[in-house]
């Protein structure tokens, strides 16, 4: 009892977090998703030492093997093996990885992107806020994977190219929201204050400001890492994504067009994957949006 | 109302503008010249490459391009495929029925069971079937389509043989495009024509209608229970009114207004699921038609059918908001 005490006592503020997860540990979704995604990270991170084999790696004499409990199966194979002999749990695991590498890269940099956009245009208003926020109108317009075709068909495809389109079709989420925030918290008492205080406008922007707004963006990340991966494996899937033999969830499906009708094996695990991490960041998400802002209660 | 009505039209502009920009320098930002790119390694005679960036108006300095650009549009004109030299415009329009009849049949399929399954969860709060449905609701939005749609042709089309795999209509009938939407026109053909473009049609609709189904239901659901909580629906529960006639009459139709403008602004959506369904499906749609046009390097093509998307889209979304501003004067300012 004591120990735990003193434990806990160096601790700012021991019963923000405390309070946070009970209202989140109420939504058992999100404890779902949560544990999900416990579970990919750890895939992923030991992807080298979990997978039986190398992602890329031709058995040549295991074409479309089976998962094992189907009759001819392998329990070299759990899964079975795709039309040049991968295994496909291997490939799987290193997918994982692929695939939070995807979602968390691209939301990081869009929120980065997003969120410096968001607050000059708060800050700066006039024809500077005008401009980025039309800017934006215009990029909402197009529907969102129609745009990020035609990026990737500029810049040429390949994973890095359908990322940076990712980045670009999700930027005007982040950048609305972190505006929306920023203009009302520069209404309060305490922005002005600090401003009289002297603070510059780079100091109000992102250590008075931004540090308020964080609530709705970290709840935009956690959706947006959904998004990303969903878009990006939809990139994947009609070619202009990660390029083959990448292990990504969605150019796999996009190899296993012409022969799924005979192995359905190849077809269910990937995009199974893809839905499940998905769900697990949408659940996650939900859970955050609920615990971090009481008003969206439902 | 006039007034708000001439707001928001100029408001569009210079996003229009901006959406022909973007579309305009679509062509000058692929790395190299778009007819050098599209002769790829076979190469081109310098002089025929003159020429072509000549017709193309590619030898114009960039503003002059872009002016040109804009009066071109102005008059309708949205340029010629590379590849089947036909104009963009007759493409797209020839195209563009497939696409809506598949789109309006999604949101018809979403909005009928949709609305009842959110109303229900809302009406039995808290029971079994509202926590199903919500862990419904949030699978289907995280659903990838395209896996989703080749899991449902893999069970059936090849496994059960319930359903054809691809296209709009068996190969044994011919139809006159009349209107260009298959079920209208096959009305005048036989009705084995009939049956066969329904059948088509059912497995495209239900995997473009997933994602919407479960916005509708959850958002049905989460208006029902704002609204369940008004003092006019405990006054006409008070009244003596039936359960059923409260919940449907009273509560459904206030609780709909915000559903009926997500459905509306989500139409950018919708066409994103359209070019993947499309794909998976081969309906000769434009989701279909700009996927190719890709491969094929047929820049007008993606450019042209780019714009006309985006100036769709801009005419929806201000179509839903003066929608939204003449059922609720409040937005009106």
């Amino acid at each position: 009892m004591s120990l735990a005490q003193t434990a806990a006592a160096p601790k700012a503020d021991p019963s923000r977090f405390r309070l946070f997860w009970r209202s989140f540990a109420e939504n058992r979704g999100a404890v779902l998703g949560l544990f999900i995604m416990c579970v990919l990270v750890t895939l992923a991170i030991l992807a080298d030492v979990l997978a039986l084999h190398s992602p890329i790696e031709q058995f040549r004499d295991h074409f479309l093997t089976p998962p094992l409990w189907q009759a001819g199966g392998d329990s070299e194979f759990p899964l079975g093996t795709d039309d040049v002999g991968r295994d496909m749990l291997s490939r799987l695991i290193y997918g994982a990885r692929l695939s939070l590498i995807i979602g968390g890269s691209v939301a990081s940099l869009a929120l980065i992107t997003g969120t410096t956009l968001g607050l000059t245009a708060a800050f700066a208003g006039g024809i500077v806020d005008i401009f980025i926020m039309r800017v934006m109108d215009i990029l909402l317009v197009f529907p969102s994977l129609l745009l990020a075709i035609v990026i990737v068909s500029i810049l040429g495809p390949g994973l890095f190219n359908a990322m940076l389109a990712v980045v670009v079709v999700t930027l005007p989420g982040y950048t609305r929201l972190s505006r929306a925030s920023a203009l009302s918290e520069m209404a309060r008492d305490y922005v002005t204050a600090t401003r009289c205080a002297g603070a510059g406008p780079l100091r109000l922007m992102f250590v008075t400001v931004l540090p308020n707004c964080l609530a709705p963006l970290i709840v935009q990340v956690s959706l947006g890492f959904a998004t990303a991966i969903l878009d990006a494996a939809a990139l994947g899937f009609l070619g202009l994504g990660a390029q083959p033999p990448t292990p990504e969830w969605g150019t796999m499906l996009a190899g296993a067009l012409q022969y799924y009708q005979r192995a359905w094996w190849v077809l269910a695990f990937p995009g199974f994957s893809i839905l499940i991490t998905v769900l697990a960041f949408n659940l996650f998400g939900d859970g955050l949006r609920d615990a971090l802002d009481p008003k969206l209660k439902r | 109302m006039l007034r708000f009505l001439l707001g928001r039209v100029t408001l569009i502009i210079p996003t229009f503008v901006g959406v022909t920009f973007l579309s305009f320098i679509l062509l000058h930002l692929i790395p190299g010249d778009p007819i050098e790119v599209r002769a790829g390694e076979r190469g081109i005679d310098p002089v025929r490459l003159e020429e072509l960036r000549h017709d193309y108006g590619l030898d114009q300095p960039l503003w002059k391009q872009f002016l040109d650009y804009e009066v071109q549009i102005a008059h309708g004109n949205l340029g010629v495929s590379m590849v089947t030299r036909e104009t963009v415009w007759n493409e797209f329009s020839t195209l563009f029925p497939a696409t809506i009849e598949l789109t309006i049949s999604a949101i018809l399929f979403a909005l009928i069971i949709g609305i009842p399954l959110g109303v229900i969860a809302a009406v039995r709060r808290g029971s079994p079937f509202d926590y199903g449905l919500m862990g419904m609701s949030v699978t289907g939005a995280s659903m990838p389509i395209f896996w989703w749609g080749l899991m449902m042709i893999l069970v059936f089309s090849v496994a059960l043989g319930w359903t054809p795999v691809s296209g709009r209509i068996s190969d044994a009938y011919f139809i006159e495009p009349w209107s260009g939407f298959m079920l209208v026109d096959c009305w005048y053909s036989d009705p084995g024509a009939c049956r066969s473009a329904f059948s088509h049609l059912i497995l495209p609709t239900i995997v473009l209608g997933t994602n919407p189904l479960a916005l509708i239901a959850r958002m049905t659901r989460s208006s029902m229970l704002e609204v369940l909580n008004e003092d006019y629906i405990r006054t006409a529960r008070a009244k003596g009114l039936v359960a059923s006639r409260v919940v449907i009459v009273h509560a459904l139709r206030n609780a709909l207004i915000p559903v009926v403008t997500v459905i509306g602004l989500s139409v950018g959506g919708l066409l994103s699921g359209a070019i993947l369904t499309e794909t998976i499906f081969s309906w000769p749609g434009v989701g279909h038609w700009l996927i190719e046009s890709i491969q094929r390097r047929d820049y007008p093509v993606l450019q042209g059918g780019t714009l006309v998307i985006g100036v769709l889209v801009i005419l929806v979304n201000l179509s839903v908001d003066l929608t939204y501003g003449y059922l609720n004067p409040r937005i009106r300012r």
